[in-house]
């Protein structure tokens, strides 16, 4: 029980170091907010300019969005590490590699859900869709959708960050495997913003539990090779 | 030698269980000939989830037992397994074409989880082929291949639930194999094109590891000449320097 609270302190300690980075240098936020705004943007000169079109499509576009976006987010977040030789000096210390794992993960959530919760509004602004109304299951799939985002994309960012071609690598690694979260969250999305008729919705947001520790638990029990190579 | 021996005894039985799908077998009542189509494809998915459950395998045995010729095994399924799923997913887009009139069915969630599988593993291939050194390559090759395994039935699952419209499984099903759907001389014909399928895999399985087993020799000589290069210009330059 103390071990399991070290390792949670060590992960906070790591998720905070990462926190105060990004405040002050806001390598990930930023960039990433106004490259998601941009796909926005360009989804809606796509489909539009029909109003009742970009709505039925709004859930989808959403999380396109928020994945593009998110893949970027994480690789910033880990190129943070690198610059330095600071995961070298991270994996020196003696603490259970899952705590890195978590810490990493915890920041990278933390990056993920202002993400998520700024697109969610401007895709309300700008595709006419009426979030307030279903403001509690959508804050719900906002949030397992960054975690998952966040557990995935913490450690294929560690496999890639290192590698020659890593802005192709990553997404084409992550892409495939955030697929059922994909669907999970837009099918969650449509259905907590038509009012969930079909009652479904919590069957798609334990999808997401699901899919997010799976992943949690694969992340944490591979993140340890990872520093070691 | 015996490798060339059950080459030749996979070329056969493909040959045969090929022959007999095509010409002996009648054609299905409802989709005519193109249903003979199922018999190869429908043994390249089976292989190809054979082969990720290998490379899922071994990429746990290396990272255990840090030996390379784990990861070696583990290349061999990845490749494989590409091979079989574009087979399978060609097959089953000639397949949907005369019977369901389009090459891509959206709501197949069989269809779709395969197209996602082959993008899974060709990220995995090209992942290897970015990484130099052999052991990091095997580490990130063995986590990348483990988590696609682990991701492959959540993906599975979550397409089902998003829209179903497949045949059922012929054979999986147990009810199905108790009192089967199709005749017996079509579950017979798809048996024996699944075992002729197998003994052909087993036989690449073998001479794609022996392939990488040679790369790998390969790498580490030219790995050992360049440290002997540096080594000799190393020496050169301090006996000049005991010269002087």
């Amino acid at each position: 029980m103390t071990a399991l609270r070290a390792e949670a302190r060590v992960a906070l300690a790591i998720a905070r170091k990462d926190a105060v980075a990004e405040l002050r240098g806001r390598h990930a936020t930023v960039s990433t907010l106004f490259f998601a705004a941009i796909v926005l943007l360009l989804f809606g000169f796509a489909l539009g300019p029909d109003a009742a079109r970009l709505a039925a499509a709004a859930p989808g576009l959403l999380w396109l969005a928020v994945v593009f976006a998110g893949i970027l987010a994480v690789n910033r977040l880990h190129l943070l590490e690198t610059d330095d030789g600071a995961l070298e000096q991270l994996a020196m210390y003696p603490v259970a590699r899952r705590a890195i794992y978590a810490g990493k993960a915890l920041g990278g959530f933390a990056v993920m859900l202002v993400l998520g919760l700024v697109v969610l509004g401007a895709v309300g602004v700008l595709f006419a869709v009426d979030i307030g109304s279903a403001w509690l299951p959508l804050l719900a799939t906002v949030v397992l959708g960054a975690l998952g985002i966040a557990a995935v994309g913490t450690f294929y960012a560690g496999v890639t960050v290192r590698l020659r071609a890593r802005e192709v690598m990553l997404p084409l690694l992550m892409l495939p495997i955030l697929t059922p979260l994909l669907l999970g969250a837009v099918k969650a999305t449509s259905a907590a913003l038509a009012g969930d008729p079909f009652g479904e919705l919590a069957a798609w947001l334990q999808l997401l539990i699901a899919f997010d520790l799976i992943m949690l638990v694969a992340g944490a029990a591979t993140y340890g090779f990872l520093l070691e190579d | 030698m015996k490798t060339r021996i059950l080459g030749f005894a996979a070329l056969a039985a493909v040959v045969v269980a090929t022959v007999v799908g095509l010409l002996v077998v009648p054609a299905d009542l409802n989709q005519g000939d193109a249903q003979r189509i199922m018999y190869p494809h429908v043994a390249s998915a089976w292989l190809a989830y054979l082969s990720f459950g290998v490379t899922a395998l071994f990429g746990i045995l290396w990272l255990w037992k840090r030996d390379l010729r784990y990861d070696a095994v583990a290349l061999a399924g990845a490749e494989i397994g590409v091979m079989f799923t574009a087979f399978a997913i060609w097959g089953g887009m000639m397949w949907g074409r005369p019977v369901w009139g389009v090459f891509w069915q959206w709501e197949d969630p069989r269809l779709t989880t395969t197209a996602l599988l082959l993008a899974l593993y060709v990220g995995y291939l090209l992942l290897r082929r970015l990484t130099d050194d052999p052991e990091r390559r095997a580490t990130r090759a063995a986590i990348v291949g483990v988590v696609a395994a682990v991701d492959i039935p959540i993906v599975h699952f979550s397409v089902e639930w998003w829209r179903g419209l497949h045949q059922t499984a012929t054979i999986a099903s147990p009810e199905r194999a108790l009192d089967p759907a199709a005749p017996m001389v079509f579950v017979g014909t798809l048996l024996g094109m699944l075992g002729a399928f197998t003994v052909a895999w087993l036989y690449l399985m073998i001479r794609r590891y022996q392939l990488a087993r040679a790369e790998l020799a390969r790498e580490e000589e030219a790995r050992l000449g360049r440290l002997r290069a540096v080594q000799v210009a190393g020496l050169s330059s301090s006996s000049q320097e005991t010269a002087r």
